[in-house]
């Protein structure tokens, strides 16, 4: 089955682009315009050996525009900071090319890799191969995150 | 109460009644201190100090022997394996084969907890960087339980350095898990508590909590004051350092507002926070405060070996 996506160019030109639906995999939706690359490299993507592909600047009937990732042949990829990157993006799991799963995601409780403890004190960024986990404690306004090693809160700006 | 075994990187790494287990074994060990000198005979002490001691270090090393035991280890980075680069992952899995107990001191924040992630035997927190300092605490809460009666029901004044200050951490952090302390906290606005733990006072343990910069107006109120040492090792910068080093400086004629049976501590050492007059007056316990902390050492390293129970 084909897929046709609205892009819309700078210029205003409004193209359609034919891209193949997925079989089996993953679509991550609603990605708010220009997030895209961002989420793509944060997943990893550039280095998969699977079919993978960033729309961007789709139109969209609620957003006006948007980005769109579609992963084809894997589910088991582990999208946990995708709330700290972009709150609004929905995730599709397809099987048979029917939608069996739809998750809005969440600011995770506890992040790891994503970013570095901001305290120069702290062992994490004195020593190598440390990679501390960080535990959300405060999500209203700021996003805050204490350091496993430090406790130093790290804030995270969307 | 079962601590064998257990590290200690954070005060909160024990429950109340398992701080308790240790200031009764530390105070029968004070009662009758030849019945505890042998109890540690064959076991080994490792002092891993990264960062310059001299109480927390010889007070650590006279537990540990006068309870029968060794001491092995450095005190100076530079002639240690760190020197040529170890890290700290594999100094502590070598040193898990030589000794029974490892006390770690480090000028990085969260040391001791990357080390207890690769020991065999338990860790002890001797101080890492501006962060906690949980065996002060011990040594701080046997003081006050002995001096004060209870632990629960005072209120606390921390005066100077409460941003760097390791051992204000760990014991503002401890006592507010006990009832009704107040807490009054005294410093210059650059030197308040870290955000983290003024986050948890207020919104985990959800204590009273007063902030301000004048020591004379509320000395009259507190049970306790506990003064700490502008940290002149935690400053990025020496000019900040010399701007804020006299910022609290506690005379006999001060106390003369305060209560009758106020306790004066300070972790030590004191550089010029607490004039020498104030040594003669009753109320200045930090003395005492650092004979308690051999007791609280002994009877902490007894309970993570498993020993001394029967004695």
């Amino acid at each position: 089955m084909q897929e046709w996506h609205l892009l819309q160019h700078n210029w205003g030109w409004v193209i359609m682009l034919k891209v193949e639906s997925i079989h089996y995999g993953i679509v991550i939706d609603h990605i708010t315009q220009g997030k895209g690359k961002k989420i793509f490299d944060k997943l990893n993507l550039g280095e998969a050996d699977f079919p993978v592909v960033l729309l961007r600047n789709v139109v969209s009937s609620k957003f006006g525009k948007k980005d769109i990732i579609k992963i084809e042949n894997r589910i088991d990829i582990d999208m946990t900071m995708l709330g700290l990157i972009d709150p609004n993006v929905t995730i599709n799991i397809v099987e048979d090319e029917k939608t069996i799963k739809k998750m809005k995601v969440e600011i995770p409780k506890e992040v790891q890799g994503l970013f570095k403890c901001k305290n120069p004190r702290c062992i994490s960024n004195a020593e190598d191969n440390i990679n501390p986990l960080f535990t959300l404690v405060k999500a209203n306004g700021t996003i805050e995150y204490s350091c496993e090693y430090c406790e130093e809160l790290t804030s995270y700006t969307l | 109460m079962n601590l064998k075994g257990r590290h200690l990187i954070d005060p909160g790494d024990f429950s109340l009644l398992e701080l308790e287990s240790i200031f009764r074994l530390a105070e029968k060990i004070i009662e009758n201190k030849d019945e505890y000198s042998q109890i540690c005979k064959e076991k080994i002490l490792g002092t891993l100090f990264y960062e310059p001691s001299t109480r927390t270090r010889l007070s650590f090393e006279t537990a540990m022997l006068r309870m029968g035991g060794k001491v092995l280890g450095f005190s100076d980075a530079n002639v240690s394996s760190a020197a040529k680069g170890e890290n700290i992952a594999d100094t502590i899995r070598v040193l898990s084969a030589y000794a029974d107990v490892v006390v770690i001191r480090h000028p990085k924040e969260g040391a001791p907890r990357l080390a207890s992630k690769y020991s065999n035997i338990p860790v002890i927190n001797g101080g890492d960087g501006g962060h906690q300092h949980p065996t002060q605490t011990l040594t701080d809460l046997l003081t006050i339980k002995r001096l004060k009666g209870s632990i629960s029901g005072n209120t606390v004044g921390f005066c100077g350095d409460l941003k760097f200050g390791r051992t204000v951490h760990s014991l503002i952090k401890t006592l507010s898990r006990y009832p009704d302390n107040k807490f009054i906290l005294v410093s210059p606005e650059e030197l308040r508590l870290p955000d983290h733990l003024r986050h948890m006072l207020k919104n985990v343990a959800q204590v009273e909590i007063i902030e301000t910069e004048d020591l004379e107006t509320v000395i009259g109120s507190l049970d306790i004051l506990y003064m700490t040492r502008i940290q002149k090792e935690r400053f990025f910068n020496e000019a900040d350092y010399v701007r804020l080093k006299d910022s609290y400086i506690l005379t006999r004629n001060k106390l003369s507002e305060a209560k009758e049976d106020m306790l004066v501590m300070h972790p030590l050492p004191r550089v010029n926070e607490i004039s020498y007059d104030v040594d003669e007056d009753d109320r200045a316990a930090y003395f005492k405060q650092a004979e308690f902390g051999v007791y609280a050492r002994m009877a902490l390293i007894a309970a993570q070996l498993g020993v001394g129970n029967n004695a």
